[in-house]
């Protein structure tokens, strides 16, 4: 049967045929189009040379919101601010969750499920509820003329943890103790063996979940919003625009996001190969 | 190592040997990240519930009396079902959406992208790097008035002649999908990838149809990945008001915008507090039962 339905199949139109064979392909192709279309207005919007400043569209070319970048007002200082948080969120929050991580993959302990929902909660719980609660704390303890700088970095390095803990442990947990072992095998001391041999291991996912957290950090609204006071972040300073009329060094930071992070992907990426050819 | 297991007899028969150290290190390493949880997400949740029973007559500035003012709830419901219930719709059409999608897009990478795949892969996570307001704003620009998807719309005349996206639940559910969906493709991938090719094949040979094989084989072996993908996509969903606002009117206002503005504009920290625990117990309800109806309770 199969065989004869193979056959109904190639007397079929060869074009039909190349379409129907491919048509998963092409429809994930579709769908990764898609996803691609903002990130092109985005590109192009960052070349616009704009008619006045409450119409959105694209009226022609200009590289001025390339060179004049700073000049949006108030967008370069809000920018600072949130790389400011960003690098404070990210060491904080990647020195205690791989701490964390360490503990919960090498370490024995009591209230492991108790300790494992805490780490998840934060993950699964609505942005709008986490930075609700923390700025009830905040106005409860009296802190409600404080909010600014430093509510924001808490609230950061908060909802940044979980995420680090999470991809760090993956990455301990995937790594057998063999290396270990053989390193203390060859005397290495407890101290050495961890320099030298399984913190370089680890190292790889210590990175990715600081740059995880880092554009977690420097793109979160929503519980930032809440805990911020007068401060102004970057996401912030895009909402306020967006009543206003936005400037268009706006999609330069878009498009300059952009191109960082798929250099940092390609870059690994090509590092890898580099080491796996190398050992090969 | 024999000895170790031998002075905790518990872990003998629960399982062989994990490996793990025993001693106070542990703690010392866990300390630290736990104690932040701990002050910052654990204490502040109980302030919401605190908040959430307050004397709704006290201000920020004079102080809130506790006054375990149930009430507080039923008023906060009664004022603002309809963006509530507007949120979890909202929430639940998109997440259909990008599970059609995602699952496509998770499928053609894991089975049809062939030596593509970690670009592929990386392809799908690129774009959501980029700001995620800078990217709703541009879909207002794409979704605009005089823009091309409506003037093509238009055209084939599946909207009037002065019909539009922008400012419709149409615009704000499409957003919302769009910038939920690495959420849903990303654990669907995880799921679908690990799926051995030779089942499916071997459906085909017992004479089952593509859909047949499909539905009977990669769908129930997948459904972990749909699970976990559709309550990351679901839950961050229903509580996010960037979309409503930016690509929608004040008739798509969601429930996120309301406790966000009753919190900073109107200054009504207790209903705005009832109104987030409302919707915090809603979705942990839909989990549950969404989560006990799939079967698939050791997720969790």
């Amino acid at each position: 049967m199969g065989a004869l339905r193979a056959e109904a199949r190639n007397r079929s139109d060869p074009g039909m045929r190349w379409v129907r064979e491919h048509l998963v392909l092409i429809l994930g192709i579709l769908v990764l189009i898609y996803t691609f279309i903002p990130i092109f207005v985005v590109v192009l919007m960052s070349f616009n040379d704009p008619a006045s400043r409450n119409v959105y569209r694209f009226d022609g070319f200009t590289l001025d919101n390339w060179t004049n970048f700073c000049g949006a007002e108030g967008m370069c200082d809000a920018l600072w601010k949130s790389i400011q948080i960003g690098i404070l969120a990210t060491l904080a929050s990647t020195i205690l969750g791989t701490l964390a991580a360490f503990a919960l993959v090498r370490w024995e302990f009591t209230f492991r499920s108790t300790t494992n929902l805490l780490i998840f909660l934060p993950m699964a719980a609505p942005e709008i509820v986490l930075g609700s609660s923390l700025l009830a704390l905040f106005v409860s303890a009296g802190f409600a003329g404080q909010l600014g700088f430093w509510t924001i970095l808490i609230a950061h390095i908060m909802f940044c943890l979980s995420f680090v803990v999470v991809t760090v442990r993956s990455r301990l947990a995937g790594m057998s103790d063999t290396l270990e072992q053989a390193a203390a095998d060859l005397y290495a001391n407890p101290r050495q063996t961890f320099w030298r041999v399984t913190f370089p291991l680890v190292f790889p996912g210590i990175l990715g979940a600081a740059l995880l957290s880092f554009s977690l950090s420097f793109d979160d609204f929503i519980i930032t919003n809440l805990n911020a006071g007068t401060t102004t972040t970057f996401p912030m300073y895009v909402w306020g625009a967006a009543q206003r009329g936005v400037p268009m060094q706006v999609n330069v930071v878009g498009t300059l996001m952009f191109a960082v992070s798929v250099l940092i992907v390609v870059g690994a990426e090509l590092n890898h190969r580099r080491r796996v050819r190398a050992l090969a | 190592m024999a000895s170790t297991a031998g002075t905790a007899p518990v872990a003998v028969d629960a399982k062989p040997d994990t490996g793990r150290r025993r001693g106070r290190t542990g703690y010392l390493l866990i300390l630290p990240g736990l104690a932040w949880l701990v002050l910052f997400f654990v204490i502040p949740f109980y302030s919401l519930i605190a908040t959430s029973l307050y004397d709704p007559n006290g201000s920020d500035f004079r102080g809130y009396d506790m006054t375990y003012h149930i009430q507080n709830y039923w008023t906060a419901i009664q004022e603002y079902w309809s963006p509530l219930l507007r949120s979890l719709a909202y929430g639940a059409i998109a997440t259909l959406l990008c599970l059609v999608l995602g699952y496509v897009l998770a499928y053609a990478i894991a089975f049809k992208a062939g030596r593509w795949k970690n670009l592929m892969l990386v392809l799908v996570i690129a774009p959501f790097f980029t700001s995620f307001l800078v990217r709703t704003l541009s879909w207002k620009l794409i979704l605009a008035d005089d823009g091309f998807v409506v003037d093509l719309l238009q055209t084939v005349h599946l909207l009037g002649e002065d019909g539009r996206l922008l400012a419709t639940p149409v615009a704000v559910v499409a957003g919302l999908t769009y910038n939920f969906l690495p959420f849903m493709v990303l654990p669907l991938f995880a799921s679908v990838d690990k799926i051995d090719p030779r089942l499916i094949e071997a459906s085909h040979d017992l004479y089952a149809s593509s859909f047949v094989g499909f539905w009977k084989v990669t769908w129930p072996l997948s459904l972990p990945g749909v699970v976990s993908g559709t309550l990351l996509t679901f839950i961050p969903a229903v509580g996010d008001y960037i979309n409503a606002q930016l690509l929608g009117s004040p008739n798509q206002r969601m429930i996120g915008s309301v406790i966000q503005s009753q919190f900073t504009d109107a200054n009504n920290y207790p209903i705005a507090a009832a109104l987030s625990m409302i919707l915090m117990v809603l979705i942990l309800v839909m989990v549950l039962v969404y989560v006990r109806r799939a079967g698939t309770e050791e997720l969790l």
